[in-house]
């Protein structure tokens, strides 16, 4: 671990109280969004402050569906898995787009352009099926207008 | 801006929500009032519906087009951004109110077509096209020929008491909710009853738990209220984790303050001085917008230390959820709270006598504590005259699937689920035939043509052996596939089962598996393989009932629910799946089966190299030929074929 990030832990653990078990999932999160994955050396860190072994941290963290160990990708694409989308059939979607970027749920692809997820739903069940790029909405997708956005995505990297 | 009638607004604060007495102010006080409203606006106002569901429709780009126009056409206006009216199918949402007239909503505003309608309306007249209706004020002038929007059929049935204000007032402006009678029930409630009447007056009410149960929300409290203890907490879930469920979402983001009201006098009235507030994480728009809420009711001194003198101390802590669908479990949210793994504990004793850090502890489903404002503010009778005698009030449902309109509803509990579909929803799209309506989400029922007489109460739907649940409402129509729902269902149940009981964990794995092997076309027919696949159903039953009947939460409870309610209903759908192997609305992939057209087949053999199964016959140039009994319905030779000579039937 580097300097930097170290200060930066420090600095979100001066907002939170040592020892103090209810802290864990905000400081979890507040290194998530800093870094958006939580990596090894984070972890014994959060141990050693909250005085709790890595291995009850990693239990809880991979019990929760927001906490990643791995960096995201430079496209972080989600798939809106509600009833609605599911009726409008995101399930074939998903299988396409994971199909087209050839990297399955909850993966980074190799180049690390892209990382997929799915979402129990977005909300926006009138706009089915719905993903999401970087937080940005994409509404009424098939799997073609799904390659046009990938393509685009590819050029405005180069 | 606000900020400059601030000394009115704090005398308002502190002496007129008091005596609550609207009546009384002068001319300049009303004046005040009606502008903070936007009863009266003396420049253009231009509204901006950009709750989730209408920035994720583009209302964003839809603002900017605004901007662009105002700019470009030199006209003064002022652009607010508000919440979502619950007509989530018709966003984007724009409204404009000219001074002296009412103000006036237009439906799916893309960018492209800002300029057309404003340039009508700011020339009095009015683009039919996308008209939605007008809100009628006293003293404005109505437009003519305009339809109110209460008077649409959308809008029509509703009793708005929790949708109220949302999509009309600016959620990001405590001024104006002040202004438009907000806070005031809380202050006059902790200056005039103690937490005890608070209770009565909530009992008296009838008020019932919107989360599912339908526990007496008073019982609660007063549990907590009479347990000793130096310190209580109240918590607000609205975690909503379920697929197809966007109320609490919607109304945090519409109307913020109004649930941070229902918290204050919810806390109070079980003496809590601690509440907490838990959102999604996903739910970014909402986050931010109660965190904003927060801070101005902090500074407006609603929250804090003894809020204005009256020795009554409460804060609101914002946290967010990691995300586990089992946190809708009480026990288990609680366990979240304090850092670990959101696993169910044995009740009793319940939270509210040992909860968060062995403390009382009050959990409240948002959209019951968004009902207790207006409860004490109008009286427990007027609740009581809403919905029926066992079930007062209004249940606001997330409306989605295949219907007309789509988005959140809040009728009175004595509606019929026929009205919400066919009068508020306005049927199912392209007139095609009602199939079944899923309520409450994953663990809740499926409904079918004969349950829609039923009235949407508790008493009525316990009787029908049914659950509101969370109050999701999802209509099918024959395009969907009965099994394949359930079996999403139980996907989803599989994956969030916490692990911690048996049943629950393993038995809705088996149950995802059996019917796995339903909508799937074995590989082989042989004897026993068949009979195995038939004793699946059987198992299925019993399965489902072995674990409804020992699991240790709600969420294992009700986990076989979307299985036992669809085949108590769609008994012949799972019977045409196993015996006939078919799926009559074409969802179940594996169970199609593929034709080659052979005046489009031109031979090229590419399906019959690709098919793993060796299904596909025939000699190159000519056209080749599907064995039904080989295929297992994989669908490569369709996606092979370049000539698209391969349907389904």
């Amino acid at each position: 671990m580097n300097q930097s990030m170290d200060n930066e832990i420090d600095s979100i653990f001066q907002k939170h109280q040592r020892n103090q078990r209810e802290a864990l999932i905000p400081i979890l999160q507040d290194i998530q969004e800093q870094y958006g994955y939580i990596s090894e050396e984070a972890v014994q860190k959060v141990g050693l402050f909250l005085a709790i072994p890595t291995s009850k941290i990693y239990g809880v963290a991979t019990f929760y569906d927001q906490f990643h160990f791995q960096p995201k990708g430079k496209f972080h694409i989600t798939v809106c898995r509600g009833t609605t989308c599911h009726l409008e059939e995101s399930d074939n979607l998903l299988e396409e787009v994971s199909k087209y970027l050839k990297i399955s749920q909850s993966e980074v692809s190799r180049d690390g352009m892209f990382s997929l997820e799915t979402t129990t739903c977005m909300g926006a069940c009138g706009r089915a099926p719905v993903i999401s790029v970087n937080g940005n909405y994409y509404e009424q997708m098939t799997i073609d207008t799904f390659k046009e956005l990938i393509e685009s995505f590819k050029q405005r990297a180069l | 801006m606000i900020r400059q009638y601030g000394d009115i607004l704090d005398k308002f604060l502190l002496s007129e929500i008091l005596i609550s007495q609207p009546s009384s102010f002068n001319r300049e006080e009303t004046g005040i009032l009606d502008r903070l409203t936007r009863r009266q606006v003396d420049k253009p106002v231009i509204y901006l519906g950009s709750g989730s569901c209408g920035r994720i429709a583009g209302s964003l780009k839809t603002g900017e087009a605004i901007r662009e126009y105002l700019e470009f056409s030199g006209i003064e206006a002022d652009i607010t951004e508000v919440g979502c009216i619950g007509l989530c199918s018709m966003e984007p949402l724009m409204d404009v109110q000219l001074p002296g007239k009412t103000r006036i909503s237009f439906c799916k505003v893309g960018p492209e077509k800002v300029t057309d309608i404003l340039d009508a309306v700011f020339n009095r007249s009015i683009l039919q096209e996308h008209l939605l209706g007008q809100y009628p004020q006293p003293g404005q002038e109505p437009w003519s020929n305009v339809v109110n929007v209460s008077d649409l059929r959308f809008f029509k049935n509703q009793v708005r008491i929790s949708l109220g204000k949302m999509g009309i007032i600016d959620p990001e402006n405590i001024d104006e909710y002040i202004a438009s009678g907000g806070y005031r029930t809380f202050l006059k409630t902790i200056f005039t009853y103690r937490p005890e009447q608070v209770c009565d007056i909530i009992e008296e009410s009838g008020l019932r738990g919107r989360g599912g149960g339908g526990f007496p929300a008073a019982r609660k409290w007063k549990t907590a209220l009479t347990t000793a203890a130096d310190q209580k907490y109240l918590i607000c879930n609205a975690d909503e984790s379920d697929p197809g469920a966007f109320i609490g979402r919607a109304l945090l983001e519409g109307d913020p303050h109004h649930i941070l009201e229902g918290i204050a006098l919810a806390a109070y009235a079980s003496g809590a001085s601690k509440a907490f507030i838990i959102i999604r994480h996903e739910y970014s728009l909402a986050i931010s917008r109660i965190r904003k809420a927060i801070e101005q009711a902090k500074e407006a001194g609603l929250l804090g230390q003894n809020i204005h003198g009256s020795g009554v101390n409460l804060s609101i802590v914002l946290k967010i959820s990691p995300g586990a669908f089992v946190c809708g479990e009480e026990t288990a949210l609680i366990s979240s709270l304090e850092g670990k793994r959101g696993m169910p504990r044995f009740k009793p004793p319940f939270p509210a006598v040992e909860g968060y850090l062995g403390k009382p502890t009050v959990v409240n489903n948002l959209e019951t504590l968004a009902l207790v404002p207006s409860i004490l503010e109008k009286g427990p009778a007027w609740f009581r005259s809403i919905g029926t005698t066992q079930s007062p009030g209004t249940k606001i449902f997330a409306l989605t699937g295949k219907t007309v309109n789509m988005g959140l509803v809040e009728v009175p509990m004595n509606t019929t689920f026929r009205d919400i579909v066919f009068f508020t929803a306005e049927g199912i799209r392209e007139n095609k035939p009602f199939k079944a309506i899923q309520l409450g989400g994953p663990s809740g029922n499926c409904l079918d043509y004969n349950h829609l007489d039923l009235q949407i109460d508790f008493e009525t739907l316990k009787e029908a052996h049914l659950g509101l649940g969370s109050g999701g409402l999802v209509v099918m129509d024959d395009s969907s596939c009965m099994l394949n729902l359930a079996k999403f269902y139980l996907e989803f149940l599989k994956k969030e089962s916490c692990g911690k009981c048996i049943p629950c964990r393993e038995g809705t794995k088996r149950m995802a598996e059996i019917l796995e092997n339903i909508t799937r076309r074995p590989v082989n027919e042989k004897g026993h393989e068949t009979l195995e696949r038939f004793k699946g159903v059987m198992q299925l039953e019993n399965l489902a009932e072995v674990i409804r009947d020992t699991s240790l939460c709600g969420l294992g409870k009700n986990a076989p629910n979307p299985v036992l309610s669809s085949l108590s209903q769609f008994r012949e759908e799972y019977e045409e799946h196993i015996f006939d192997r078919k799926c009559r609305a074409g969802v179940c992939t594996h169970l199609r089966i593929y034709y080659i057209d052979i005046e489009k087949c031109t031979g090229c053999t590419a399906c019959a190299r690709k098919c793993p199964a060796a299904a596909i016959i025939g000699t190159p140039t000519h056209p080749h030929f599907i064995v039904e009994e080989k295929c297992t319905g994989c669908g490569i030779c369709q996606e092979t074929c370049k000539f698209v000579a391969i349907y389904i039937k």
